[in-house]
Order: structure tokens, then sequence, then C-alpha cells
């Protein structure tokens, strides 16, 4: 092993002998005399062996060759782009828009049957434990009637609370939402948008009931500002999106577009 | 003493033209004849046969009797009362009511679509870079024609409806034999960006269909030989991207342009006539009055079907009378449609100063079209609404609402009765002119439409949009 890169160093220093370039020329002129010699003295397995690797050695470079006279010729075969537009409306920026909608009848049928192709399909079920927490009241808090919600819920623009007295469930203000994060999955954009109701909590028809929202909930949200429309024309302004992530953990709801 | 304020039982009447022109001496017409019984005695007077009529009383049209309208105008029994006729079409498109072929192929979305002036071949252009035929009896691909090597952005038949002219996102312009589907000639090579429209010289100045004038974003026109396939003259003034271009029957060419102005050349030598500055921003589209009698040039659909002809010198004749009467001082209207939501109506081989200016939109205005009787202006807006307009005056008739998103485009039926418009919302729509009312909606399009055309014959309705599929149209 050599101690330094004193070849190097020697080289900076004193420069390199005065026939280094002219040596160094003929040594490669000479190269491929010396491998033909040797490739015609080799007999046997060496031979075999020396051939294979030069014959490779020959592909590769046919290879490169070719490479670079491709590169040499000017490609002016353009790419055409997808997403054809009318005269009309090539300067402007139009967002690219959803593509075909599902139309409404398969849509229909989907809701009647009450399945969703969805991004989640195994959801965690919820614990009622999980979910409710129970509180005492009563003078001398013997009752454990009442609960509340721990988990994020949408509660409707016109609900009207019962008496507090009668009330059995809570849900506290601050973990209601009116907002949800909708990824429209084609799109791949996100949109902050009002949410209409809840469709389905998997984990029970009471969270359903109660607008409880979790991992794997489908939600209906309003999506009239994305300018979406059906086969016949109309603004579809409710769409179905189920929740990607823990709302309670999280103090957002994040929910993907079902279309 | 007491008032009497019921009216007379008859008035005095006399009809004239909405030219301007009397007919007759003024009548004593009793106040409930009907509007029949007006086109009856109209008919008498200009001794015409069963010819339809519009009548008016100062702008306000007479739908069943006089007497109607005359209590809506408060009028002195004293005076004569002035009743405007105008002849409406002698024949009648039916309204276009289901689809009758959706025909897929194109794999890209389709752009422009565009029926021969005689209105029996159809040819549509699509962002898969190809050209394709139909045949409207079967209503199947007739021929694929490739050779452009990008999207197909304007397609335009000659007058003689024997080539067809395809302009690229590329700049390069090819002709096609619709008859064989094979390119004619070499591909037309000079814009150095996409074309925006295309325009053949009329029938009217030259039955051999040999030159086309081109439009492009670089901001240059440029018209053809079609036979040579090269340049003859470059017409370079526009600061900004050309957007459209209209050839008038008068020797004329019009050009709009992003650079907010109208620029109007002679054909022949190039020479920049005027400049019509008015807009405030791009101007998207132009109109003539005579577009459509341009479009048709010697065939017209419905009259002509008797009298087939193939002699140059007829038609030629038959296209200058046509001409003629659609514009009988030989005056073209033109109506420019913009960015700053407003349109303008020029007089542009008389003066530089517009005869109006129409405000109403609340969007930009991307398509406008004079109605093939030239009495009406229809024109499409992103605020989802067509708006009407008085095509003398640029007065405003109605708005016509209905659409959910922004309105691509608008086409006439021949008869002048019908519109048809065409959304983003993917339906097409048909108004009535009668009513000035939705007619028809028209849903099938499973996403936004792009292209529409109303056969000049009025049998078909052909669309295209971004769902790849062409669809047509039929009563």
């Amino acid at each position: 092993m050599p101690q330094n890169e004193y070849i190097e160093r020697h080289k900076k220093l004193y420069g390199r002998r005065l026939d280094y370039e002219e040596r160094k020329r003929k040594k490669e002129a000479r190269e491929p005399h010396k491998r033909a010699e040797k490739a015609r003295k080799l007999r046997g397995i060496k031979a075999k062996i020396y051939n294979k690797e030069r014959r490779n050695e020959k592909i590769q470079m046919k290879k490169k060759i070719k490479a670079h006279e491709e590169k040499n010729v000017k490609q002016n075969t353009e790419k055409v782009s997808e997403g054809a537009l009318p005269v009309y409306l090539l300067d402007r920026d139009v967002q690219s828009r959803a593509k075909v909608l599902s139309n409404m009848i398969k849509q229909k049928r989907k809701e009647k049957a009450g399945k969703w192709d969805v991004p989640i399909p195994k959801v965690r079920a919820q614990a009622d434990a999980e979910v409710f927490k129970v509180l005492k009241s009563g003078k001398s808090k013997r009752k454990a009637w009442k609960r509340m919600v721990t988990k994020v819920t949408f509660v409707g623009e016109n609900f009207t609370r019962k008496p507090p007295k009668f009330e059995r469930f809570i849900r506290p203000m601050a973990l209601r939402f009116k907002k949800a994060h909708v990824t429209h999955p084609e799109l791949k954009a996100t949109f902050c948008l009002p949410i209409i109701g809840v469709k389905k909590n998997p984990s029970s028809q009471m969270y359903t009931s109660l607008g409880v929202i979790t991992k794997g909930t489908v939600i209906e949200v309003n999506i009239s500002e994305l300018g979406l429309v059906t086969q016949a024309g109309k603004v579809v302004w409710g769409k179905y999106a189920q929740v990607t992530n823990n709302p309670e953990n999280d103090g957002v709801i994040n929910a993907i577009l079902l279309v | 003493m007491e008032m009497n304020n019921d009216l007379p039982s008859s008035v005095q009447a006399k009809f004239k033209s909405d030219t301007g022109e009397e007919i007759g001496s003024p009548l004593d017409l009793p106040l409930n004849v009907t509007k029949d019984q007006l086109t009856l005695i109209c008919n008498a007077l200009l001794q015409e046969e069963d010819k339809p009529f519009l009548f008016y009383v100062k702008d306000i049209e007479i739908t069943s009797s006089l007497k109607e309208v005359l209590d809506t105008v408060l009028l002195n029994s004293e005076e004569v009362v002035e009743i405007i006729y105008q002849q409406q079409a002698i024949f009648r498109v039916r309204p276009v009511t289901r689809c009758t072929s959706s025909i897929p192929g194109h794999a890209e979305a389709v752009i422009s679509t565009s029926f021969s002036p005689s209105g029996k071949q159809l040819a549509s252009g699509s962002g898969d870079t190809t050209v394709r035929f139909w045949d409207l009896n079967t209503q199947t691909p007739l021929h694929v024609c490739k050779g452009h090597t990008n999207w197909v952005l304007c397609i335009s038949w000659s007058p003689d409806g024997s080539k067809l002219a395809s302009a690229c996102k590329q700049g390069r312009i090819i002709l096609w034999d619709p008859i064989t589907g094979n390119q004619i000639g070499k591909t037309m090579m000079g814009h150095k960006q996409w074309v925006t429209a295309l325009a053949w010289e009329p029938y009217l100045k030259n039955s051999e269909c040999r030159k086309l004038a081109s439009s492009s974003k670089d901001g240059d026109v440029r018209i053809w030989d079609t036979v040579t396939c090269l340049t003859i003259l470059s017409l370079t003034g526009h600061s900004k991207a050309v957007t459209s271009v209209k050839w008038g029957g008068s020797g004329l060419i019009y050009t709009s342009s992003q650079d907010r102005t109208i620029k109007v050349w002679r054909a022949e030598d190039g020479v920049l006539c005027r400049t019509l500055e008015g807009h405030a921003h791009w101007v998207n589209t132009l109109a003539l009055s005579t577009d459509y009698v341009l479009r048709t040039g010697p065939y017209h659909p419905i009259l002509d079907r008797n009298e087939p002809t193939t002699d140059k010198k007829v038609l030629q004749q038959r296209a200058i009378e046509r001409y003629e009467q659609a514009c009988p001082q030989g005056a073209e209207r033109l109506v420019s449609g913009s960015d700053d939501f407003t349109l303008f109506l020029w007089l542009p081989q008389q003066e530089k100063r517009p005869l109006a200016r129409m405000t109403g939109h609340q969007q930009l205005i991307n398509d406008v079209k004079f109605s093939p009787d030239t009495r009406i202006i229809a024109s499409a807006s992103f605020d989802k609404s067509v708006k009407l307009w008085e095509a003398a005056s640029g007065k405003f008739i109605t708005t016509l609402r209905g659409h959910v998103q922004a309105v691509y485009m608008v086409a006439w039926s021949a008869d002048s009765r019908l519109l048809l418009s065409s959304s983003a919302d993917s339906t097409l729509k048909v108004w009535s002119m009668k009513t000035k009312k939705l007619e028809l909606d028209l849903p099938g399009h499973a996403d936004e439409v792009f292209a529409v055309d109303w056969s000049p014959d009025g049998a078909y309705v052909a669309s295209g949009g971004k769902d790849k599929v062409l669809k047509l149209w039929q009563h």
C-alpha cells in the first residue's frame, strides 16, 4: 500500500517527463497490436476465456457508439400530450377536472346495497367504552346514565339540544366538526369542503345516528364548488367520502372522495 | 264628460318591411285581427304565396292578435299603426330531439366538428392527431386521416365541399380529399405556433376554391395557395396571437387578436385597410352577418335540392345572388366578442367606429353567431348564459339561462327559428326563437362538449367533446 499520494505529489513538484505524451501515444497505438498478438498466441481454455471477454467488450463498444449516434440526431417527434383542448381554451388555464363521473344510476344502486368499494375496507371496531365516557349525575352522583362522546362528531345545523337534565348523549362543542379535507383521488387535489352528514359509521348504527366520525367512517360532503356535473348536466353537490385519519387524535378530518 | 278609455274597434294600419319599404296604402283593420289573418293580408299585398311572416308594432311582436299589442302600446286611434313585417324562412327545421348514434373512434377529445357546405358530409378533428370523416347515411366511420403530429385544432371545408383543411397545434395545415380520405398536396408549413382559425376564400369570388387564410397564435395570418401549397401572403401586424379570421364576401379579411384590435385587410394584396379599436381585452371571436351565406355558398341546402348542377358559372351566379340577398347594399356587419365581457357591432367596410356596444355578460364571451337570416346575434359566454341581440341595432333581446356551466359554442338552425348551445356541463340545449325559451335539453355526453355544428340543411347536429365520442342528433 502506498503511503500518501506520492506520485501525484512528485508530478506536481517536478512535472512529467518531457516525452511523456509521446510515449503515452505510442503505447496506446501499440495496444491493438499487442492484443492481436496475444489473441493469436493463446491456446485452449485461456483462448476461450479471452475471446469471450473480447467479444463482450466489442458488444458494449458498439452499443455505446449507437447511443451516441442517436443522441446526435435531433429528435423532433414531440410527444402528443393528453387532454386535448379546443382553440378557445388553449390560452386559458383551465383546471383539469375530474374525468367522466360514474353515473347516477350506478351510484343509487350502490347506495341501496349500502356497500361501497372504499379505500379503507377494514375498519377497527370502536368499543362503546372507548367512544363513550360515563358521566355521573344526580345529587349524590349515583346515577350513571349520561354519556359523553369522546370522538369527533358532526352535528347537523338544525340540531336542538334536549333539556340538559334529560340529555343522554353529550357531544362536546370542541369535538364538533363542520368541514373536512377531502382528496379527489384522480385529481390528486385536496379541498376543504363542508360536511353534509354522516352516512355510515361501520362500527355501529348508533354511532351513525349520533354523527360520530372515526377512521373509516363514510361521510357525505358538499362538492358543489368543485363544479362536477352529472350526465344530465346538473351540478353534483353531495358525494361520499371516507375518513382516512383518526380525527380525534389529529384535530382535522382527512377523507378520500369515493368516485 | 266621461272619458272613453276603450279602444276603438278598428284602426288604420299600414305594412312596412324591416328595411323600411311600405307596401300598399293604409288599411282599416279590426282590432281582433289575428296573426294568421295578418299573414294572409301580407301575402296578398306582396303577391306571394304562403310565406310565413313575423309582425311587430313598435318592436313588440304580435303573437296572437293585434289587440293585445295595442293594449300595451297605448295608441292614439287617430294615428296610422305601422306594422313591421319580417319574412321568415319558408322551410322549417325540426328541432333535434334524440341522439341517433354516438360513434366512438377518436382516442382523445373531439375538438372540432364540421358539416360540409352541402350538409352531406361530416368531418371531425381530435386530440388523437387524426381527422375523421363520417358517413352520415349509415352513421359510421368513413375515413381516418393520419398526418398531423399534434392535436387537430380546427377544420374547415372548402366552399365547394371538395376539400377539407385541417390545422394542428404544431402550426401545420393539411388538405384532405373527403372522398378517398387521402392527403392532397404537401403539408403547408410556415406557422411557428398553433393555428387558431381557418377561412376559405368565398365561392362568389372564386369558384376554384384555391385560397385559404389561416391565423395563428404567433400573430401572423397567412394566405395559402392550396394548389402549390405555398404562402402567397403573410399578413403581419398584430402584436399578439390572432384568435379568429373571417374572409368576407366583398374581398376583405377580418382578423381579431389578443392585442385588443380587429384588423381589416384587403385579400388580394394584403393591404391593411382599417384597424378597429374599442375592446379593452382580448378579442375572442368574430362573426359576419353573411357567415351562413358564405359557408353554404352556392348550395342552398333546401331550395337547391331539386335542381342540382355542377356548372361552376351557374353555381357562382347563385352564390352571388344569395350574397346580395343577405346583404343588400353590400355592407357586411361584423360582431366581435371579447374578454372584456362586451360585444361590438361594426360596419367594417365603411367606418372605424362601432355601430353599437353590447354589454350585459358577466364573463368573457366565447362564441358569437349571426342567425342565417341575419336578424339576431347569439352570444355564448362563460357566465353560463346565452344572450340574444338584435343584429340591426345591437339592442338586447333576452337572456337564455339554463346551463349550469360555461357555454362554449352556439349553432343556428338554417331557418333561424332554433338555436343550439353546447356547454361544459355536458349537455346541449335547443332554444326556440319564437318563445325565447328552452325547447329541449339534450343530455348524453359524459363530459364537456367542445364542438357542435348544425348541418346547413338542418337535418343533423354533430357534437363532440371531452368524452371522445362523436354524437349525431336528429329529429
